[in-house]
């Protein structure tokens, strides 16, 4: 016998909210190098602890440890650093310019820098990213020219996308950067039939997906792992726990999930955790996934924790659904910071030339900005000509496209 | 020359096309080693290999999102969704993916596939098994759309689908996969071996998207319709008496607007005829540019004959289901005006 009571609605919520101090305590932060690093070729279901850890490569000390490290040369790490200066350059002079009207909306990286940026260093030429709206870091990375990336975001004459799409949409084939869709999830289980296809052909390339927290939520996501459970095909599984979808805590979407990388172990598919906002833990990650695909063992679910410093967007303010205060008291740290020390503890770096690259990267991304700006901005300049917006609708224009172009004047 | 069912032909350009071009590959819900609930993709797995032609889950958007990923990556997939009423879970990757990829890349990423889908109703489905939504993808920009209405045509229409360099919705009127139905549900069922349009050319034909078929010279006013109505419009336009010319449209967009202007300037009267809901239908679109373009020639104003703006019913079928009587009517209305 039980005594029934009446159900009663379970609507999750943060414990802190504006007016409260920040508190992570909640948050398990294991220590540097206290991760085991399984063999690639590990069955999934002996490495289930995984999906409940954090792998950690740099220590307070920016001292690099455990088993994780070792997977970038200092040069590589040099570039590392540089790109994700760059891209945090890029992102603060982009804000400005939305601010200053010359586009219509931006979205920053903030404190999430490595995650994309350590990862596109783990791929090579004909893999493929299908991307959200934060990993710009991929391109960077990849050598994409920042001045097509800005044109991209004034929608201006030199657009790569003719002015189609809302800033920040990139599209490289070349760079492995999918056109970025801007419905949330959708592309995850693309991400998957593009290995599938990869797999059909023997290609030996392979796709990177990639979904925010939050979006975890759509059946896209659900559909995608069933997908890569069921044909296994050559494809890396991204979720970006940035804690905060717009105003919506992770507790939302994760619901009574320990972790989002542990919905990977009802799909027989192997998931590592890993601190989002260390370069170095980033990177071992993302080539222990890489091997796997290369090595034709199927997909892998990482989750990268980090903390989205800034707003959603331009058209965001974090400041009303949470304390002002709680970016700089996220346990992660910040990830340009991070790796900075551990250069200046390899010896390969120093606060002067850190102050140095910080100029240099400045000027650069000015001169960029005013190379993009002589071509135009949304509002000024040159601009996509109106009968290019009935380009590319299909291969071939039919006749009522025709038709409306020549009512438009073109 | 062989005479094939609807089915039968639908198969064979699969296989045609799948001979010629290794990159065509097959997926849905039971095509592979079964071969499809209809039996549309029947013997390509044994033939072609599990990779060519392969079971999915049941996800529809499942299908359709890896289909797009296959398609990105150069690969020409068929994605066969079992019932047109049940793509709405991947209607999202239709709609706000696959139609729009090759716009928002400009044309860096590309979409060239075809999503296949039983549609219409007839065989007593009711409302999870008889819908036909081509207006929910004329309505969307960047997809074409096309609906056959017998074996031969068929063929040439999906081979010409699958050699499109964009996405083609490929809505095949499961009551004409057996014969060419028109409506009289109450007689013996004629099966495509007694039909002309049964005989199907062996080998690679295409049949031009964006064109539509005189099947029926008229004079005295215009049926414009298209998939299974084409038949039931052949048998009213029979037994009214009435010189009617019917177009068949055969691909619903692009839409060959010449070929329905000119019948309509020569007849000055027009109905069109669809089995889906009337309201915010097709037959609106139709409706619309006909009134555009011919005004001047209209003697009557233009009918539509449509379903019933309910859902598809399961005992009433044939009372909702346009037949040739509702057909005869329209005809007579549309005549009788001055």
């Amino acid at each position: 016998m039980f005594e029934e009571v009446s159900p009663r609605l379970h609507v999750p919520a943060p414990a802190i909210r504006p007016g409260d101090d920040p508190d992570f305590s909640h948050v398990a932060i294991p220590r540097a190098g206290a991760v085991d690093r399984p063999e690639p070729d590990t069955r999934p279901e002996d490495m289930r602890e995984m999906a409940f850890s954090i792998i950690r490569v740099l220590n307070r000390k920016g001292e690099a440890v455990g088993p994780w490290a070792g997977s970038l040369s200092g040069e590589a790490l040099l570039q590392g650093l540089r790109d994700m200066m760059t891209l945090r350059t890029y992102d603060a002079r982009m804000l400005t310019a939305q601010r200053q009207g010359k586009c219509s909306f931006y979205m920053q990286h903030l404190g999430e820098e490595a995650i994309s940026c350590a990862f596109q260093r783990a791929l090579r030429p004909g893999d493929m990213n299908f991307p959200t709206y934060r990993q710009a870091g991929l391109l960077i990375a990849a050598g994409y020219p920042l001045v097509k990336m800005m044109n991209q975001v004034y929608s201006n004459d030199g657009d790569p996308v003719r002015g189609r799409q809302l800033p920040v949409f990139y599209s490289s084939k070349e760079h492995g950067f999918f056109s970025i869709s801007g419905n949330l999830a959708t592309q995850y289980v693309q991400a998957v039939g593009w290995a599938m296809a990869a797999a059909i052909k023997g290609d030996r390339k392979l796709a990177a997906a990639w979904i925010g927290d939050g979006s975890t939520a759509e059946s896209d996501f659900h559909g995608a792992l069933v997908f890569a459970s069921t044909y296994k095909p050559p494809v890396i599984l991204n979720i970006v726990n940035n804690q905060w979808a717009i105003s919506t805590f992770q507790g939302i979407a994760r619901g009574g999930a320990g972790t989002f990388a542990a919905r990977a172990h009802g799909f027989g598919l192997p998931a590592l955790r890993v601190d989002g906002n260390d370069f170095l833990a980033v990177h071992a990650a993302s080539q222990w996934a890489v091997e796997r695909a290369r090595r034709d063992l199927g997909p892998t679910i990482i989750e990268f924790v980090t903390y989205r410093a800034g707003g959603h967007s331009t058209s965001d303010d974090p400041s009303a659904y949470r304390p002002k205060e709680e970016g700089a008291a996220w346990p992660l740290g910040d990830p340009i910071l991070r790796l900075k020390a551990h250069l200046i503890q390899l010896g390969i770096w120093s606060e002067e030339r850190h102050k140095q690259a910080e100029a240099e990267i400045l000027a650069e991304v000015m001169a960029v900005q005013k190379e993009a700006e002589a071509i135009g901005t949304l509002h000024s300049g040159q601009r996509p000509s109106p009968r290019d917006m009935f380009e590319d609708v299909f291969a071939e224009m039919p006749p009522h496209l025709l038709r409306q172009r020549h009512e438009v004047g073109y | 020359m062989a005479r094939m069912t609807m089915i039968e032909a639908i198969r064979d350009a699969h296989a045609v096309a799948m001979e010629r071009d290794s990159d065509v590959v097959v997926l849905g819900e039971d095509v592979g080693y079964f071969g499809g609930v209809f039996r549309c993709t029947a013997g390509l797995q044994k033939r072609f290999g599990v990779e060519r032609c392969f079971d999915t889950p049941i996800s529809e958007l499942g299908i359709v999102g890896t289909a797009i990923g296959m398609a990105a990556y150069g690969l020409k997939p068929i994605a066969e969704i079992q019932f047109a009423d049940y793509m709405y879970p991947g209607y999202d990757q239709i709609v706000s993916e696959a139609a729009r990829l090759r716009y928002r890349s400009a044309g860096e990423f590309t979409c060239p596939m075809v999503i296949r889908m039983p549609t219409g109703g007839g065989i007593f489905g009711a409302q999870t098994h008889s819908q036909s939504p081509e207006a929910l993808f004329t309505h969307v920009a960047g997809l074409k759309t096309v609906v056959p209405s017998n074996p031969r045509e068929a063929k040439g229409l999906l081979l010409a689908a699958i050699a499109d360099p964009d996405p083609v919705i490929f809505l095949e009127p499961k009551r004409l996969y057996n014969g060419p139905f028109d409506g009289h549900f109450d007689r013996p069922s004629v099966p495509w071996s007694k039909h002309e349009a049964g005989d199907v050319e062996p080998g690679y034909y295409e049949v031009p998207l964006g064109k539509a078929a005189v099947v029926r010279e008229g004079s005295a006013a215009t049926l414009i319709t298209y998939g299974t109505m084409v038949h039931v419009a052949l048998a009213a336009v029979a037994e009214s008496g009435t010189d009617v010319e019917v177009i068949d449209l055969r691909t619903l967009l692009p839409l060959d607007l010449e070929t329905i202007t000119a019948s309509v300037r020569k007849t000055g009267r027009c109905i069109v005829l669809h089995e889906a809901t009337l309201t915010s239908g097709y037959g609106a679109e139709v409706t619309a540019l006909v009134q555009r373009e011919c005004f001047y020639s209209l003697e009557a104003p233009v009918l539509r004959v449509a379903g019933w703006d309910t859902p598809y019913p399961h005992a009433q079928e044939w009372d909702y289901f346009p037949g040739p009587e509702r057909v005869r009517r329209a005809i007579d209305k549309v005549m009788e005006a001055e």
